[in-house]
């Protein structure tokens, strides 16, 4: 069976553009802090989604809606109406990451189908199958730590689909396990939907050179008109002191600011059991969403015949212009 | 309130994890956790320390609990899980997955990596066994506040973080290792040579974050030297302080004096800032603020 | 104060701006708390800044000779860039990454901004055709021709 693939849209005009594009299945979030991608000017109102799902359901598109969030203490009815407004709307699933979340869901909506966000960070068997077998959840999105071998060995042990990220940003921390955000601005992905938020963001020239600043801290900096990344925490450039086990080192300490391209492992995923393909970026314009989805289309449609990947289609629109396969490569650790 | 001591973060010679836990009987810490909640690559390394430490702490009146990995990988890591439960020594989780081992009806602890932020969470973990949760540092006092509350009355004491270099994100790449042009798997143990973790700054010299192998920690040390009351206040039945280097029983009799009403806040900071000369303190967490906000 | 040869620009471009506005009202909600924000547009191949202010539907061209007008952020970058972003051709984040956009102050107001117009599926073509007869009409006709021969950006929609 040809491999699913899964498309961002943070916009009614994304969603559109990704069906059009020959997405099998689009996801999308509210217009609050419920999901992950939750920045200023993007998601979706309640009307919005239903016209949404509906439009993707006509050309035989199916819509999941992410609502991936850690619910707020003291606020968790924020969350519950956010499922209860994905199923009303015809949502084919949630995707969920906060286990009393998703108890929440399983016990109120039985007939819901419940995917397992990223951000549960199920990087295990056993993890998943906790999850499957307490509250019938029937996919898992791998967490971006593993490789391609840990994911064929994974998908031995448990009963329930898998999804991978194929292409887009690229956490190099354990999703949903990362405070980074919130210890530099007070705002984190799990807490409030956002990684290092452009609320705290400040690009400043400085000495001929552009200044990326988080939270007031210097996060890189690079040569006026120079490709600048955009400053997310982890792909900062950093200076790491001499010290007992070393000498200085100043560099990306933690992940070049790549973005993840695995075209030419698809054929390896789908040898590994991955049932579906998740792009990254309901962040990026439609304009994005129609040209990588149409890529991945051609490459999943490739695999199915045996083709070999495409390469190098999509090279302009990844973060600093250069695309990682990731941890799904061993050496990558 | 009492004290917990948590799991040590750093790759420590076994004879410094000797002294470290005969040091911490000493002290009127109220419980203990052990285990290696970060590399399993370090584990054989130190694990014939467990047994002694695990004795002389109960002898001290101490209770003990092990801790599982943060994060489980590999086969060999899902079977330390497995053994730990078999152990009969409580075990702390430090992520979901291992409840797959939890023998039927046995009551487990939660470590401040597993992600408790609602009373949702916390509940469901409360019927699967849990008897005690350190909440993830990041929370806020309003969150903190509303979990002990429902711990209350689930039958779940709950923790926070109470001092030490918070745990920020763990990954599967190793950054001791990059840093020496490494792979994980042909590190060599470097994190080994840095016992307090490896300092990051900015480009411009700001203290910034620390890397202690696939963890990544903030710079600062948390403190809650300041916020007790609150959390007294709140319900909270415990403040976790995580070890480093140096006199740490000097700091455990601090945060004990003061916990007794007989050291002021202000007073606190001030022996914290005497005792760690080198260090900085943070508390913006618990105000909802960025984690690294000075203290005081 | 705007120069008296760039308010006639000014007022033809804030009938576009209430022109989009009025049939298209999702730009402003999406917006949000930012529609009070202002936009200084600094188009370095254009003959004068814009200022973009959503909630007053207006649009003001400065001379660049003059001290800039208190703005929340700011974007600058040649036309053809700008002109890709608005039309939804090429992705906003890809142009910042290359450096062919770069912004400044209110990041997160820039944000809304690009994905509500992003959302918007504006058609310049279309738009530019109610703004005829006006004296930017003719200077931003030749640069779109001239942006879009030199770019390769399609700059007209497709129906895919």
């Amino acid at each position: 069976m040809m491999m699913e693939l899964v498309c961002p849209a943070g916009t009614p005009a994304a969603l559109r553009a990704a069906v059009e594009a020959g997405a099998h299945t689009v996801y999308c979030g509210f217009a609050d802090e419920t999901n992950a991608r939750n920045f200023p000017g993007l998601n979706f109102s309640r009307e919005e989604m239903a016209e949404g799902i509906a439009y993707a359901k006509a050309r035989g598109a199916k819509v999941l809606v992410a609502i991936n969030t850690f619910p707020r203490a003291g606020a968790q009815a924020l969350w519950h109406r956010a499922v209860a407004d994905a199923k009303d709307a015809g949502a084919h699933a949630v995707i969920l990451a906060d286990p009393g979340l998703i108890a929440h869901a399983a016990e109120t909506h039985p007939d819901l189908r419940l995917h397992l966000s990223v951000q549960a960070a199920a990087a295990n068997p056993d993890a998943i199958n906790l999850y499957a077998e307490s509250f019938g959840i029937r996919r898992v999105v791998l967490p971006r730590v593993l490789t391609v071998e840990e994911i064929t060995a994974i998908n031995r042990e448990i009963d329930i689909e898998t999804e991978v990220f194929a292409f887009g940003g690229l956490c190099v921390m354990a999703e949903g396990r990362c405070s980074l955000s919130s210890w530099a601005t007070g705002l984190s992905p799990n807490m409030n939907g956002v990684c290092s938020p452009a609320s705290h963001v400040a690009y400043v020239e400085q000495d001929g050179q552009n200044e990326a600043r988080l939270g007031g801290y210097l996060i890189h900096r690079t040569p006026k008109g120079a490709p600048a990344p955009y400053p997310t925490l982890c792909k900062g450039c950093f200076t790491a002191p001499a010290t007992a086990s070393g000498p200085a080192q100043t560099g990306h300490l933690f992940e070049d600011p790549v973005s993840l391209d695995a075209t030419e492992l698809i054929p390896r995923l789908q040898k590994a059991g991955v049932t579906a393909l998740k792009i990254e970026g309901r962040q990026r314009s439609r304009a994005y969403v129609a040209q990588v989805v149409r890529a991945f289309r051609a490459a999943v449609e490739a695999a199915e015949t045996g083709a070999p990947m495409p390469t190098g289609l999509l090279a302009r629109l990844t973060e600093g212009q250069s695309a990682t396969t990731g941890a799904y490569a061993k050496t990558w650790r | 309130m009492d004290l917990t001591i948590g799991p040590i973060a750093f790759f420590w010679p076994a004879a410094q994890l000797r002294d470290f836990y005969q040091m911490i009987a000493a002290t009127h810490a109220r419980r203990v956790v052990i285990g290696e909640w970060v590399c399993s690559k370090r584990l054989p390394f130190w694990q014939n320390e467990i047994p002694q430490a695990i004795e002389c702490l109960t002898a001290a009146g101490k209770e003990v609990s092990l801790s599982t990995l943060a994060l489980i990988t590999l086969k060999r890591e899902r079977r330390q899980a497995e053994e730990l439960f078999a152990s009969g020594v409580p075990v702390e989780i430090a992520d979901l997955g291992v409840l797959k081992y939890l023998p039927e009806g046995a009551a487990f602890q939660v470590g401040p990596t597993v992600n408790v932020y609602n009373e949702g969470t916390l509940e469901w973990l409360a019927r699967k066994g849990a008897t005690r949760i350190c909440l993830p540092p990041e929370l806020p006092l309003a969150s903190v506040t509303t979990l002990a509350q429902a711990g209350l009355a689930a039958g779940v004491a709950v923790e926070v973080w109470g001092h030490g270099r918070a745990p920020l994100a763990i990954s599967g790449r190793c950054y001791h290792a990059r840093l020496h042009e490494r792979a994980k798997d042909n590190c060599q143990f470097v994190c080994g040579e840095d016992p307090d973790g490896r300092d990051v700054e900015t480009l411009d010299g700001q203290s910034f974050l620390t890397v202690n192998g696939v963890q990544t920690l903030g710079h600062a040390h948390t403190t809650v030297a300041l916020q007790m009351a609150e959390l007294q206040a709140a319900g909270v039945a415990s403040l976790r302080l995580s070890p480093h280097p140096g006199d740490f029983a000097a700091i455990v009799d601090l945060y004990d004096r003061a916990l007794q009403g007989l050291t002021p806040g202000s007073e606190t900071m001030t022996r914290l800032r005497e005792l760690m000369p080198q260090a900085s303190f943070a508390d913006g967490f618990l105000d909802g603020q960025p984690g690294l906000r000075e203290a005081g | 104060m705007p120069v008296p040869a760039a308010s006639v620009i000014g007022f033809a471009l804030s009938r576009l701006l209430r022109r989009i506005a009025a049939h298209k009202p999702a730009i402003l909600g999406r917006l949000g708390a930012y529609q009070s924000a202002r936009f200084l547009i600094d188009v370095i191949d254009g003959p004068a800044l814009l200022l973009i202010e959503p909630q007053a539907q207006r649009i003001t061209a400065w001379s660049r000779k003059r001290p800039l007008p208190p703005h929340d952020a700011a974007i600058r970058g040649q036309l053809a860039a700008f002109l890709a972003m608005l039309h939804g051709s090429e992705d906003g984040d890809a142009l910042f990454f290359s450096g062919d956009l770069e912004i400044a102050g209110d990041t997160s107001a820039v944000l809304a901004f690009r994905n509500a117009l992003d959302d918007a599926e504006l058609d310049l073509t279309e738009e530019l055709a109610t703004l005829s007869r006006s004296p930017f009409d003719g200077w931003l006709r030749r640069a779109f021709a001239l942006a879009e021969s030199r770019t390769g950006y399609p700059l007209t929609r497709q129906e895919i």
